[in-house]
């Protein structure tokens, strides 16, 4: 530091080197799937519009949407939705001051992957 | 703002492979990161084998015995080696702890080194930490009072004193702070784990008379609530203390006082 050169200080590697965590991964999970649902919201509109336009547009968006890939962006938009709603429980749950403990915190993630799991298995068989 | 590649200057090259000590029959490999300011060159990672059989039992040790018997130029900061100073805090096997107690034992394969995630790099392994220890000053780390100063000490219940237990114990290594992804991203104006759990050693000491304005100062969008409960900070504590909790208490008094 004596050394009057400036010298740029290289910036040290974070996202790359740091290892994900239980915690860390369920919560980037429910920016994702924040946004995703967006996506399938969307999806969902373009759906009714095609309705409401022309039978043709319907048919069009219609096969889109009942085809395979529309089915899995679908289901996977399920996933999503219960993962979200799980999360957010889990958020609510924090902002009272609870569950804050590293096991309890992690419990509940798991809670929040498995159970967003089972429900949407259970929505896809019963709906 | 979050920005996922690193800068031009700060990627990472293939660095040297160190000689293998002789007659070493238990030999570990240690990938870690070097920078110098004297050369201009990009950061590298270099590999180090190091004879377990004459090696302590700690990550600082082995970080020693490479600059005392391999290259004397590896640089890092160490002081205390027993967790109290808090000078070795390192990203060791993809999490920020202090290398001098955590144990060699505790990673499976090579053991890879690099500096406090996002940090400014002085050398080496030294980031540099100053607008971190600005953030911890701009919290007024002491004690705020305003009546009159008693003839001796101000008082405390068993009770109260209790409140600060898992939060006085802070050695301020940064660990916390450079593992949160939102101090990676918005670290210039959101506070991170370390300032708000000194924050809140603060707030909530029965002592303290300026609570108030405290809570007014955090009552920001960035400086406490850019926190989303990733629990990076809790997890990461070498010291075991719980700093994801304090920031929640803090946001809960911010609402209490609020409604």
């Amino acid at each position: 530091m004596a050394d009057a050169r400036k010298v740029e200080r290289p910036l040290s590697p974070h996202l790359t080197i740091y290892r994900p965590q239980l915690t860390s991964i369920t919560s980037i999970l429910t920016r994702i799937s924040g946004n995703a649902l967006l996506v399938g919201a969307l999806l969902v509109v373009a759906w009714f519009l095609a309705a409401a336009t022309s039978q043709a547009a319907f048919d069009w968006m219609n096969a889109a949407m009942t085809s395979w890939l529309g089915d899995l962006v679908m289901t996977l938009s399920l996933w999503a939705m219960w993962y979200h709603a799980l999360a957010g429980v889990r958020h609510l749950i924090w902002d009272a001051g609870i569950g804050l403990e590293l096991d309890t915190a992690e419990k509940l993630g798991w809670g929040v992957i498995v159970g967003s799991v089972v429900l949407t298995l259970f929505t896809v068989i019963v709906v | 703002m979050v920005q996922l590649t690193l800068p031009k200057n700060s990627r990472i090259r293939t660095g040297k492979t160190w000689p293998k000590p002789e007659g070493a029959t238990r030999l570990r490999t240690f990938r870690i990161y070097r920078w110098s300011p004297d050369d201009g060159d990009n950061p590298r990672v270099d590999t180090y084998f190091v004879d377990m059989d004459t090696c302590g039992p700690m990550v600082l040790d082995a970080l020693i015995k490479i600059k005392n018997e391999i290259d004397p130029t590896l640089s890092f900061r160490r002081s205390c080696r027993e967790g109290i100073c808090g000078s070795c805090a390192m990203n060791i096997d993809g999490i920020n702890t202090l290398a001098c107690i955590y144990g060699l034992d505790e990673i499976k394969g090579d053991v890879s080194i690099y500096p406090l995630p996002h940090t400014e790099v002085v050398r080496d392994l030294i980031p540099d930490l100053t607008h971190f220890y600005a953030q911890h000053a701009s919290i007024m780390p002491w004690l705020e009072t305003k009546t009159n100063r008693p003839e001796r000490e101000w008082r405390q219940s068993i009770e109260d004193r209790k409140k600060l237990d898992g939060l006085y114990e802070c050695v301020m290594c940064a660990s916390c702070s450079t593992s949160c992804p939102s101090y990676w991203w918005n670290g210039d104006k959101y506070l991170g784990p370390a300032a708000l759990l000194h924050a809140y050693r603060w707030i909530i000491d029965s002592r303290d008379e300026a609570t108030g304005e405290r809570l007014d100062d955090l009552e920001d969008p960035f400086k406490l609530y850019r926190c989303h409960t990733i629990m990076n900070c809790t997890k990461t504590c070498p010291k075991g203390l719980n700093p994801a909790k304090a920031i929640a208490e803090i946001k809960k008094m911010m609402v209490e006082r609020a409604v």
